[in-house]
């Protein structure tokens, strides 16, 4: 998983990039869909990407509970279970994603455990995201000002309620561009169960690839496909963000 | 784990995964160093002062970070011999890889150049040193070390992403040890000793890193 | 020299008996006495580092002390009797404690997400189990005190810093302290917004019988206002008495090198 990306929700390229990108994925989908027999394959590969949905919007989920569960026993868990947590999130970043998901597939069953592919895919992807976006909260907690928590302590505010009133609404926030950042990764991560025999838009892309030998215009369809689905990430996460923004109203001086 | 784990096959496999892995760090260097390249290259177009030269590099990087790595190896590979060009797996390969990553380094170093205060360019233009050498001798020297780290963090990312290479074939570690497990039906060892192999080289590689910044006084960007 | 000018039948509000702080090998505050008389308002100078910030996070309970005793109105604060004799106060001795005292930062620390009346409300709420309503009484009351009567439901970041401080004033003071710590209040601000955050101060003096210690660098506001000076120096009290006494005719050659630095800065 590329580290530290400022990605297409960073604040980096902003509109005009994204403008730009629009503008190249409309080109190319006009120049594709001149193509003949365009109609042909469209339908199959719009069947893989929902299946690439599915294991998108699953591993997801996987991802944020398990961030949540182990940026919680990192911080606030007696030992024991802290190294547990700490293990995790470094055996899932220090290992390849690919390795986790052959691992769920071809070893577990050696141990007794069979997996669908489906199942092995959500949950390898959802927690090798899972244990970056545990970085992510433990950064984004930790960077609360330690004023925040001094300020609540004089007040006489608990351990658990400054937590939960003051210091996650403000990380909160600050942790959303980082996990559209993950949610992409993710997205472009689930093409990765293609080759656990989940037919899925990559694997579809294959297939009619080996059939009809249209290697330009189907691998090019799918990359736009691609290119649309992060797009409506980052366009949701924006929005995500300025709803959650408005309410913090973040201020130079505000610290 | 005792009963599903046989030290005699790992043994066996361990001389073959060892030649295998040098495919893997090789494909990691020489990947890289075509990101280094061509993510210069990628940024130097982003802050031209054409603009279209400068939306179409932006165009350009989001769209390769916005989509699959497999994908795109799996476009170079099976696409380009329509083009006439057809080039062995590895190569294909490699240059998506240098593709993919470049885009991300261009975003490093176009943040590293915007970090260096405007007061340098300032400073430089009053002394009336010319653009070019400003940008060589007064911007980069600054730049560049603090963005190491981060770069180093790409490196990591990439190392780990070479087992898609498996995907059309190129014998690394992943493509070996899938070929060894399924002609054993023995997964367990293969694949396990390639995760091992990844998590002590990403382990090693972050430890240094992190020494990197010390001794830079710089911080990457948090790993995300 | 460290006898305090309340007659000495009163129970000191405040009392440091011999306290220690450490950091590492850095010894912050050096056994320190002092006593503070209800009412008494006393501001605390010195150089940087010396420990005066410190003395105010001890007292507020956000930091332990290696060595001696804190109490609050005789009873003692870092520590809780048990048996015969004292043991280190467990968390909830200091949050009963904690209650009596109140602080204001140097950097405000307001709450970024909460409106300033927002700010008030929620430890009143959630820590004296006020109602919503009666909480937003008092917070509105406070902060119409402060003057900041029309920005109750304004942001911080969309406050001025003097604004903000006030703010941070008056969420202190709805947990209704006995005790107010303040600690350099307007060194952050801009000088033109000094005055605004000074005069609720002095407004506070004079109304309430609030017992406060201040760390300031506004040499002519400890004078005016202040009850009694101390003058830090390497974690110890180098020197201490009435304003006219201290500004007037400092006895040791620390507090005169101190006091013609500052008056040469200006
Ligand atoms: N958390 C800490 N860790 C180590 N040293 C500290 C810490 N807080 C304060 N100090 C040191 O303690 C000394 C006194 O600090 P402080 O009370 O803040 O001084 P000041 O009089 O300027 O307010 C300083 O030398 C400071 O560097
Ligand atoms: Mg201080």
């Amino acid at each position: 998983m590329p580290a530290n990306r400022t990605g297409p929700t960073g604040s980096s390229p902003a509109a005009g990039a994204l403008a730009a990108v629009a503008i190249l994925g409309f080109a190319g989908g006009l120049l594709v869909s001149s193509f003949a027999g365009f109609r042909d394959f469209l339908p199959e590969l719009l069947r893989g990407a929902a299946t690439t949905v599915q294991v998108a919007a699953g591993g997801s989920l996987v991802a944020v509970v398990a961030a949540l569960l182990a940026t919680t026993a990192r911080l606030y868990a007696p030992l024991p279970l802290r190294w547990l947590a700490v293990a995790y999130v470094e055996l899932f970043r220090g290992t390849s994603a690919l390795v986790q998901l052959f691992w769920l597939f071809f070893v577990l069953p050696m141990l007794g455990i069979s997996l669908s592919p489906m199942t092995a895919g959500i949950a390898a992807l959802g927690l090798n995201i899972g244990a970056y976006g545990s970085e992510v909260m433990r950064g984004a907690i930790e960077a609360v000002p330690r004023g925040q928590w001094e300020a609540a302590s004089a007040l006489n505010l608990g351990r658990f309620r400054t937590l939960r009133r003051i210091v996650l609404p403000q990380a909160f926030v600050a942790m959303i561009p980082p996990w559209g950042n993950l949610f992409i990764e993710l997205l472009k991560a689930t093409s990765l169960v293609s080759l656990i025999t989940l037919s899925d838009l990559a694997f579809k892309a294959q297939q009619l690839n080996q059939t009809t030998l249209r290697t330009v215009e189907i691998f090019g369809i799918v990359l736009l496909i691609y290119l649309a689905l992060s797009l409506l990430v980052t366009l949701a996460m924006r929005a995500l963000e300025r709803r959650a923004g408005r309410r913090l109203l973040r201020g130079k001086e505000a610290r | 784990m005792n009963a599903h784990w046989d030290w005699n096959y790992v043994h066996e496999i361990l001389p073959i995964l060892g030649e295998a892995a040098l495919i893997t760090l090789q494909a990691t260097l020489l990947g890289f160093a075509l990101a280094l390249v061509i993510g210069l290259v990628l940024a130097v177009c982003r802050m031209a002062a054409n603009p279209l030269v400068r939306h179409a590099a932006a165009a350009v990087v989001e769209f390769i970070r916005s989509t699959p790595l497999l994908i795109q190896i799996f476009f170079l590979y099976y696409g380009l011999p329509e083009f006439g060009l057809a080039l062995d797996a590895m190569l294909a390969g490699l240059i998506a890889i240098g593709l993919h990553y470049g885009a991300y380094c261009a975003e490093v170093y176009r943040a590293g150049i915007d970090n260096v205060p405007r007061g340098q360019w300032e400073a430089a233009a009053a002394l009336n040193l010319p653009p070019q050498a400003t940008f060589r001798r007064i911007i980069l020297p600054q730049a560049i070390p603090p963005i190491v780290p981060a770069l180093g963090n790409y490196l990591v990312a990439l190392f780990k992403e070479t087992p898609l290479l498996s995907a059309i074939g190129v014998l690394e570690l992943m493509q070996t040890a899938k070929i060894l497990g399924s002609e054993s039906f023995q997964y367990t060892e293969p694949i396990t000793l390639v995760g091992l192999y990844f998590l002590v080289f990403s382990l090693l590689a972050s430890a240094l890193i992190r020494l990197l910044e010390r001794r830079l006084g710089v911080r990457a960007a948090p790993r995300s | 020299m460290n006898e305090s000018p309340a007659s000495s039948s009163e129970t000191p509000m405040v009392r440091f008996e011999r306290v220690s702080k450490r950091y590492g090998a850095l010894t912050v505050l050096d056994q320190l006495d002092l006593d503070v008389a209800s009412g008494e308002k006393v501001a605390i100078i010195g150089p940087s580092g010396s420990g005066k910030t410190t003395v105010l996070r001890v007292l507020m309970a956000l930091e332990r002390i290696d060595d001696g005793v804190i109490h609050i109105d005789g009873e003692p604060l870092t520590h809780m009797p048990q048996g015969d004799g004292l043991v280190p106060a467990d968390a909830r001795h200091l949050r009963k404690m904690r209650s009596h005292i109140g602080m204001v930062f140097q950097h405000f620390n307001l709450f970024p997400h909460m409106s300033a009346v927002q700010n008030c409300m929620e430890a009143p709420m959630s820590v004296l189990g006020l109602g919503k309503e009666e909480a937003h009484t008092r917070a509105a009351e406070l902060l119409t005190m402060v003057g900041l009567a029309d920005k109750l439901d304004h942001h911080p970041a969309q406050l001025s810093g003097g604004q903000q401080q006030r703010v941070a004033i008056a969420r202190a003071l709805a947990m209704r302290p006995r005790v107010m710590l303040f600690d350099e209040v307007t060194s952050a601000l801009d000088p033109e917004l000094c005055g605004e955050v000074l005069n609720v101060i002095r407004e506070l003096g004079s109304a309430h019988q609030l017992t406060m210690l201040m760390v300031t660098h506004q040499m002519g506001f400890a004078r005016e206002f202040a009850d009694r000076v101390c003058f830090f120096d390497a974690g110890r009290i180098a020197e201490q008495g009435s304003p006219e006494e201290l500004f007037g005719n400092p006895q040791h050659e620390r507090t005169q090198q101190f006091l013609r630095a500052v008056m040469e800065a200006i």
